[in-house]
């Protein structure tokens, strides 16, 4: 496989993690965050510092860069999860752009604007499949476990969730926390693929992208949040050419689909093979005399 | 017998409006009260209070002898009183056997570990859980729609998913805010029986506000009249029929009794 295709591929991988937690906390919980860039921006710098500074072995990165991660958004969130949606929303906002400016301004330890590079090549092709098919597994566990069904209650009806005995705001703070160690996955990843970042790279367009991709996969459809990074990851490399407009084709999908389908691609269910066999089988089957009044429906 | 719960001088004022002012009441295990009045008499209030949506302003509300007051609602849920909305409110998006499932997940003794791997007591769990709300959907009569999204039900089904949800948190104390709300005579008379069927299984005390004095009467042990957030009178169907107090503060205008 050429080093191109491999890279694209792990760039996705990367990506489909960082959305993978966003869609827990923006589609299963409605919780809406701008500032999951700034998540994966203490992923980044906790790994990257332990591997280069501390000569920290990888696998000891990838769990501390994400725990790290998760500790700062229980802080944020026991300030702020008590607030509505939007103020909610704006708090997130607020606290990416100070980690990225934090770190920006941390120069001794950061390196600053230059950015902190001689990080090692750790994230191979192997390694980025392998923890996003585990991630995956594990999200897609968790939505099925009463976990998962609190934060649907959580979304769908909150003074009913309260009323059945969920504790919403603790089930709040997990939400918040496990996308956040998503993102602080991605993070670590990342600083060990591309060997350098810099605050740049974890700024607002970023978690922007995060959310966008959500929404446009499907606000409660894990798959479907899969599905659009791929889209969204990949498209931008087939028309290289044209990538500088990503961000002008984001915001023009993001309108389209909030005005046709406001639920996102796959709405709230997940992809199956079913459907497609179903119509191969109708196509298939049409000339079956047996299948004539089930057409008629 | 010992009471379940016990409302002493209970106050909730909103600014300078007294919604609940100086109500008393104790209930018994196992009886079934009705809780009747004006528009605006402070009933919905009153369940608010119990189920710590609202603080009170004064007074005290104790479940089996302890205190509840400043409890959060779902504490309030956990120690096992359940309740159905007026304006009901379900999981929408979600199916109906989930959402009586959502209601189990004190059941569901796994952790996060366990869950995000499958491991351990996680399919045990979910096996007696599953098991456990299809029984209760066949109780209530809506095992063939298990599948069906719950915010397309009809209205009357929907009620009935609500009390099916409530049971499922396993109360002692059931609050039921206007049951039979929006039914004909005939749907509220099944009703009855569909209360007194859950009564009767569950080992359940039931508390509920209803406007329909026939559905009221028939169905109560006991019923309290509220007028301006106080109790004007409290007793059995018949006494509460005769009271005149009652007449002229409820039924008076009213439809008939």
């Amino acid at each position: 496989m050429s080093g191109y295709v491999e890279g694209v591929i792990i760039l996705v991988c990367i990506n489909v993690i960082a959305v993978l937690g966003v869609s827990i906390l923006t589609g299963f919980t409605r919780l809406f965050s701008f500032g999951n860039a700034g998540f994966m921006a203490i992923g980044a710098y906790a790994s990257a510092i332990l591997t280069t500074k501390y000569g920290a072995p990888f696998p000891v990165a990838l769990v501390v860069g994400p725990i790290i991660a998760a500790i700062a958004a229980l802080g944020l969130g026991k300030l702020t999860l008590k607030l509505k949606g939007d103020y909610f929303l704006i708090t997130t906002l607020g606290f990416g752009e100070s980690i990225r400016l934090l770190f920006l301004f941390a120069e001794p330890i950061t390196g600053g604007a230059r950015g902190l590079s001689g990080i090692p090549p750790k994230t191979t092709l192997f390694i980025a499949i392998g923890i996003t098919v585990l991630a995956f597994l594990g999200a897609w566990n968790f939505l099925r476990s009463k976990y998962g069904r609190n934060l649907m209650a959580i979304r769908e009806q909150e003074i009913a969730a309260e009323a059945v005995g969920i504790d919403t705001a603790k089930f709040k703070e997990y939400s918040f926390m496990i996308s956040a160690a998503y993102a602080g996955m991605a993070g670590a990843l990342l600083a060990h693929y591309y060997m350098f970042i810099s605050p740049i790279m974890f700024n607002l367009p970023k978690s922007a992208e995060l959310t966008i991709t959500v929404v446009i996969g499907g606000l409660g459809s894990l798959s479907g949040s899969v599905l659009a990074t791929i889209l969204l990851t990949v498209l931008p490399e087939v028309f290289r050419s044209a990538a500088e407009y990503r961000m002008l084709l984001y915001g023009l999908a993001v309108v389209v689909i909030i005005v046709l389908k406001p639920s996102g691609l796959m709405g709230y269910r997940e992809f199956s093979l079913r459907p497609i066999f179903k119509l191969y089988e109708r196509i298939f089957k049409k000339n079956d005399p047996t299948q004539t009044k089930g057409d008629g429906k | 017998m010992k009471p379940i719960l016990t409302i002493t001088n209970l106050h909730k004022h909103f600014g300078g409006v007294k919604a609940i002012n100086d109500f008393s009441v104790t209930l018994e295990k196992g009886k079934i009260y009705g809780l009747i009045g004006p528009n605006g008499a402070g009933k919905t209030t009153i369940f608010n209070t119990i189920t710590g949506i609202y603080d009170p302003t004064m007074g005290n509300i104790a479940l089996n002898g302890e205190s509840i007051v400043g409890k959060a609602p779902y504490e309030i849920s956990n120690l096992g009183i359940a309740r159905t909305f007026q304006n009901i409110r379900l999981f929408g998006n979600l199916s109906v056997l989930d959402n009586v499932i959502i209601a189990c997940h004190v059941d569901a003794k796994y952790g996060l570990f366990e869950a995000m791997t499958k491991f351990g007591r996680f399919k045990k769990n979910e096996e007696d859980i599953k098991e456990k709300c299809l029984k209760l959907l066949q109780f209530v009569g809506l095992e063939e729609m298990r599948d069906d999204i719950a915010g397309a039900l009809p209205y009357g089904h929907q009620r009935k998913l609500e009390i099916a949800r409530a049971l499922a948190t396993n109360p002692d104390l059931l609050l039921l805010d206007e049951p039979a709300a929006g039914m004909n005579e005939k749907e509220s008379e099944e009703l009855v029986r569909f209360i007194q069927n859950i009564h009767e299984n569950f080992d359940l005390t039931i508390l509920l506000i209803e406007h329909h004095m026939d559905f009221v009467m028939s169905l109560c042990d006991e019923i309290a009249v509220l007028n301006f957030g106080s109790t004007i009178f409290m007793g059995s169907p018949a006494e509460v029929k005769s009271n005149p107090a009652v007449i002229e503060a409820y039924l008076g205008g009213e439809d008939d009794a």
